[in-house]
């Protein structure tokens, strides 16, 4: 059980929402090597500790966010900010 | 057959604790005289040959055909914790060979081969229990993938094919296969050569056999940083670099070649020496019930329901789940997993309505983007890695050791492992291998 802070729906049980994973930055695809392309689609920090990552409230306001948690505690912190599904900025 | 092992095992080497035998338990047991240490406890040398971090099936597994099939025996295996206190000793035990992918059943099959000989080979009773091993089909879709790996399996000489839902009742009397089930049992997947094993005896003896020949286990010896020169990142790490030792909780070891044994854990090990991994870790949990009398003869699978269960030779039912749905490293167990359970368990066997659960717990999972593992070389010269098991690790332990073995010995990658590279995923060439998972994820 993990309450997530959705900031549209306020706390929500996990299973609410689909967690998209830690936020990467989406190189441009015009002028991305392959390597960088690859990079972004498959090579994760997947840290244990604080930790920066997107997750989409499938059953509440449908919407993406990002949100600090600690992925050895699951405690979050800081208030959600608004995200894409690509992880970068609304 | 007793006389023949006995036999082959006299090379001569004079270490060798007495072999465990049915004469040597009635000794014991009459004179009440204790039994010789499993394996030994030495101080933690300066230097070795080949240092694995990890102690669990696959690290003890590696290092165990490092030293019978290739010789090399000045060989340390740490653990931060004690040995098999990971994915080894937290598994559901089922081992089988029915993947989907040519290069995953020709894999596996060799690791089920392993595990047949295995109580012969390392002395050690592991209690292989094959027993048969039923996926079964929800849907349409379900039943084709099931006759889509039965040929895949048959074609590689794997025992495999699609049974229909009287057969499946035939095999295992408590489902339910009504066909007005929320989730009719439409057909399942045969495999009888799957199974179950102890598989904290395979982590024994391992252990011990590697020990016999000179191996050291260092439990409770951290890796708190990979020393690494020559390479592009800070501190001669990341590509182009070259291993140099590991730096431990009790001090620095040097060694030209270290191993990553970790599973759960690959990603914070290989960033040490400056290697990112295509991993997220994910915990998966499994529970286990008080003990009944037998009633479940086979291993049953559900991708649908996210279940698997089969019942110890105690008497328990072991459940196991899917993956939880995000990335955490805490092998706390959840009531969202035990609801879940209880209702998916429920709708196949409805018959076990009364039974408790005893104990619930979870193990790390190294999950990849194409369900295979990743073994072999990586950017960093001397840094090998065995990692990426998701929920196949244990499955997979011996072939992965022997073949980890031999990439080590021989400085090639072995034909067996050849699909699984880390560079698959620079070049794209991915091995799915979802479609053979055992439950949904």
């Amino acid at each position: 059980m993990l309450l997530v802070p959705c900031p549209n729906c306020g706390p929500r049980n996990s299973s609410d929402l689909r967690h998209i994973g830690e936020s990467t930055k989406r190189p441009d695809p015009n002028t991305a090597t392959p390597e960088e392309w690859r990079t972004y689609l498959y090579l994760r920090d997947n840290v244990a500790d604080w930790n920066t990552e997107t997750w989409y409230c499938a059953r509440g306001c449908r919407r993406y966010f990002k949100v600090e948690r600690n992925t050895a505690t699951n405690e979050f912190r800081n208030p959600p900010m608004p995200g894409n599904k690509l992880g970068g900025k609304a | 057959m007793g006389l023949f092992s006995m036999n082959r095992e006299s090379d001569g080497s004079s270490s060798r604790p007495p072999r465990y035998s049915a004469g040597g338990l009635l000794k014991r047991g009459l004179t009440g005289e204790s039994w010789p240490r499993v394996w030994r406890d030495v101080p933690l040398k300066k230097s070795y040959d080949v240092i694995i971090i990890g102690g669990g099936v696959h690290g003890l597994a590696t290092a165990y055909y490092l030293a019978t099939n290739h010789g090399i025996t000045n060989v340390a295996v740490v653990d931060k914790a004690y040995l098999g206190s990971g994915g080894s000793g937290r598994n559901t035990a089922i081992v089988r060979s029915n993947y989907l992918t040519p290069e995953g059943v020709a894999f596996y099959d060799r690791s089920l081969e392993l595990y047949n000989s295995m109580t012969e080979d390392l002395n050690i009773n592991v209690m292989f229990s094959e027993r048969g091993h039923l996926t079964l089909a929800h849907s349409d879709s379900a039943l084709r993938t099931m006759h889509w790996r039965a040929e895949v399996n048959k074609l590689q000489n794997i025992d495999s094919s699609v049974i229909d839902p009287q057969q499946v009742k035939e095999i295992v009397p408590s489902l339910d296969i009504s066909p007005d089930a929320h989730h009719p049992i439409m057909g399942a997947l045969y495999h009888p050569p799957g199974g179950i094993i102890r598989h904290d005896a395979v982590v024994w003896g391992y252990a011990r056999g590697a020990d016999h020949h000179g191996v050291e286990m260092h439990q409770k010896t951290e890796v708190l940083d990979i020393l690494c020169e020559g390479g592009e990142g800070p501190d001669g790490k990341g590509a182009g670099g070259k291993v140099t030792g590991v730096r431990t909780n009790r001090g620095d070891i040097s060694a030209p070649i270290v191993v990553n044994c970790t599973a759960g854990w690959a990603s914070l090990i290989s960033d040490m020496a400056g290697v990112r991994l295509p991993i997220t870790t994910q915990p998966l949990q499994a529970a286990v019930t008080e003990p009944t009398k037998v009633f479940l003869p086979a291993v049953v699978v559900s991708g649908s329901l996210h279940v698997y269960v089969s019942q110890t030779d105690r008497g328990e039912l072991v459940f196991g789940a899917a993956v939880d749905p995000f990335t955490n490293y805490n092998v706390r167990g959840s009531l969202d997993f035990t609801e879940g359970l209880a209702g998916h368990i429920l709708e196949l066997m409805p018959g076990v309505s009364r039974m408790r659960l005893l104990r619930q717990w979870a193990g790390l999972c190294d999950m990849t983007p194409d369900y295979s593992p990743v073994m072999g070389f990586t950017p960093v010269e001397g840094f090998l890695v065995d990692v990426g098991w998701g929920t196949y690790g244990f499955k997979a332990g011996p072939v992965s050791g022997e073949q980890m073995a031999e990439c080590i010995a021989t400085q090639a990658t072995p034909k067996l492992i050849e699909a699984f590279p880390l560079s698959r995923f620079e070049s794209g060439e991915l091995v799915g291998e979802k479609g053979a998972a055992a439950v949904g994820h």
